[in-house]
């Protein structure tokens, strides 16, 4: 039983290399490409060094849009982890009819389409004929997203807590749900609070799951755009541009294919160390109580 | 404290989990709840702490009526099948928290938490989370946490059955002198004859949501009540033939008679059904009295240094112990040995006719 030399296994992982090479390397070595390159026509580039990527950094617009996308994943985070969280403890559990009827009403916003959320919300927030925007009329607050931006901030922000709080309700349900009800009953008897009961045993049984949740509303926030785009269209003046609308805008509107490119590079670099770091301080979290 | 079960039942929909019983438990006693799966061991347990209220009778607690107390108003701590601790606690923490709700300064938490972590030999993990432990450290870990709550009742619901074999021999070997403190009530729920039998103090049998028998762990063994009782407290299950009995002898439907000389006299004639525990029935005859029983073998099967052979009796299979590691092949006669001195004799209905009387005299003059 000797064993056969040959390379003949490479054959079985070609295909694998084709497809991520066609599908993310070429891609992502094209945008390399034209980062460093002036470009003015088929035929007609020029290469230019860094000078991309230090327009980039030095861009004050940019800047701004920067800014404005820190905070609001972070207020993403902050609102939709707690409020998912609660959700999630409020659920019924069981098998029961309540229950499959929770899990269809959370999992609704979540099976709309993205630009259909940003024009249920458009509707929605109408002055005249939205349900929203003619309740705070007639209540006599002056509502109206498509010139004041922090109506139209606040509006984006409550959007996504409608849209993707049930993701996190979802993910954190499941955690809660594989808990052993044995758990529940020991603490019972050892006479602990709600809040014990929480933080010593629910909460470090979700931990897995909060990881997910909150590396996945990150990275989605960060990377926020058809429903922006759809109710607001990054307006008032830049108030919910965002960093992915900026973006499209340096390469399909003003065609800065190369100050994009750069830019593009820069932004999954951006996202990448934020996702890096957040896993990093949640996974030490539960390790740092050993002292 | 003395915990007492009157009429306590407990029927969930249209099944009846727990039919009614009345139990006492005296204080510091140790007291083994045996039956199989599903027997309502569990269901017992829960209502003992609390955790349920029967749906029909009273739980009483040092004469106090606590039926429907909420658990959280009791005096108890319970230890499951799956090992449960705080998860994000150091194993000190675990077994603190319970301190820590009585309200105990600092001194003396540090100084229980060591000597009950000390009792258990976990003293070398305090540092360490749950998950970080074996399995046997963890479910160590449980059980200090319940030991230090110093609660007057102590509930432990197959605390080892989640446990390799070898650390089941080792931590029930433990168990008995750890609970030997002599004021805490403790009950202790397990599927297993042997280890009821290891662990000692009083029994109660538990079979299909009814209280079979309860007394003495040795007394139950040696003169169980019924047939039921018999299997349940008998592994491999007790072996079963049909019989009549006529002037002290039982005979078996193949013409076997076996002389019931260690049993009580003038026993009422007719037929019976007689219990024959499978280490009384032996390949090798190592005395003269012993009555051969003819069979094939149906299967040979070796558990740790003994092997069990199944034989075809007549209509039925019987179960023979053999010292040592042996093979038998299957289909060939055998020759097993019964001991007419330690069979059981029960009624057509199963109630026990007759045990033998020597290991009750014994018995009686060990206590």
């Amino acid at each position: 039983m000797d064993k056969v030399q040959d390379n003949r296994a490479w054959f079985l992982i070609i295909p694998v290399f084709l497809i991520v090479a066609f599908s993310a390397v070429v891609p992502l070595m094209t945008v390399v490409n034209y980062s460093v390159q002036e470009i003015f026509g088929p035929g007609q580039t020029f290469f230019v060094g860094t000078e991309w990527f230090e327009a980039v950094l030095a861009d004050d617009r940019l800047h701004d849009a920067l800014v404005r996308q820190i905070i609001y994943s972070l207020a993403v985070l902050l609102i939709e982890i707690p409020l998912g969280i609660l959700i999630a403890l409020g659920m019924p559990g069981g098998r029961s009819a309540r229950t499959s009827l929770t899990l269809v009403l959370l999992a609704l916003p979540l099976l709309i389409p993205f630009n259909v959320v940003g024009t249920i919300w458009q509707i929605f927030g109408r002055g005249d004929i939205g349900l929203l925007g003619a309740t705070f009329r007639a209540i006599g607050i002056d509502y109206n997203y498509t010139s004041n931006s922090a109506h139209a901030w606040i509006t984006v922000l409550v959007m996504d807590v409608w849209h993707w709080t049930s993701l996190v309700a979802l993910l954190c349900y499941a955690g809660l749900q594989s808990i052993p009800p044995a758990f529940y009953q020991a603490a019972k008897i050892d006479g602990a609070s709600k809040w014990a009961v929480f933080r010593y045993i629910q909460l470090p049984k979700m931990r897995g799951v909060l990881i997910i949740a909150v590396l996945l509303r990150f990275m989605d926030s960060f990377m926020i755009y058809t429903e922006p785009f759809v109710l607001t269209g990054g307006g008032p003046g830049n108030s919910t541009t965002f960093l992915s609308q900026y973006l499209t805008q340096m390469a399909v509107g003003q065609f800065d294919i190369g100050k994009a490119a750069a830019f593009s590079i820069v932004y999954f670099l951006i996202v990448l160390l934020f996702s890096f770091v957040f896993y990093t301080i949640i996974t030490r979290t539960g390790e740092g109580e050993r002292k | 404290m003395t915990l007492r079960l009157e009429g306590a039942a407990k029927r969930v929909g249209a099944e009846q989990h727990l039919h009614p019983l009345s139990l006492e438990l005296q204080p510091g006693s140790f007291n083994v709840l045996l039956g199989r799966t599903l027997a309502g061991k569990t269901t017992l347990m829960r209502l003992m702490a609390g955790l349920d209220a029967p749906s029909a009778g009273r739980v009483l607690e040092n004469g106090k009526d606590v039926t429907g107390q909420s658990v959280r108003h009791r005096d108890v701590a319970m230890v499951y099948q799956q090992f449960i601790n705080y998860p994000a606690m150091t194993v000190y923490e675990n077994i603190a928290s319970p301190l820590r709700r009585q309200g105990k300064d600092k001194a003396e938490i540090d100084a229980k938490v060591r000597r009950t972590a000390a009792m258990l030999r976990i003293e070398p993990y305090l540092a360490r989370l749950p998950a970080e432990l074996s399995g046997g450290q963890q479910q160590r870990c449980a059980i200090a946490r319940a030991l230090v709550k110093g609660a007057g009742l102590l509930l432990l619901d197959e605390p080892l059955v989640n446990l390799d074999y070898k650390l089941r021999e080792e931590l029930r070997a433990e168990l008995r002198d750890i609970f030997a403190d002599g004021r805490t009530t403790v009950v202790y729920a397990t599927t297993e004859p042997q280890e009821a039998l290891i662990l000692g103090g009083n029994v109660t049998v538990l079979h299909e949501g009814r209280m079979l028998q309860t007394g003495p762990t040795g007394e139950v063994f040696h003169a169980p009540a019924s047939l039921d009782c018999a299997e349940v407290f008998s592994d491999p299950p007790m072996n079963v033939v049909d019989a009549i009995l006529t002037n002290d002898r039982v005979a078996l439907t193949d013409g076997t008679s076996l002389p019931l000389s260690a049993h009580d006299r003038n026993l009422p004639a007719g037929p019976c059904r007689v219990g024959i525990r499978a280490n009384h029935l032996t390949v090798l005859r190592r005395s003269e009295r012993l009555v051969p029983i003819r069979g094939r073998v149906e299967l040979s099967e070796i558990s740790g240094s003994e092997t069990f052979i199944h034989l075809r009796h007549g209509g039925t299979t019987l179960i023979a112990r053999e010292e040592g590691v042996h093979s038998h092949p299957i289909g060939s006669d055998i020759e097993v040995y019964a001991d007419p001195d330690r069979i059981f004799v029960f009624s057509a209905a199963g109630r026990l006719v007759a045990a033998p009387n020597w290991r009750r005299r014994a018995l009686r003059n060990i206590a």
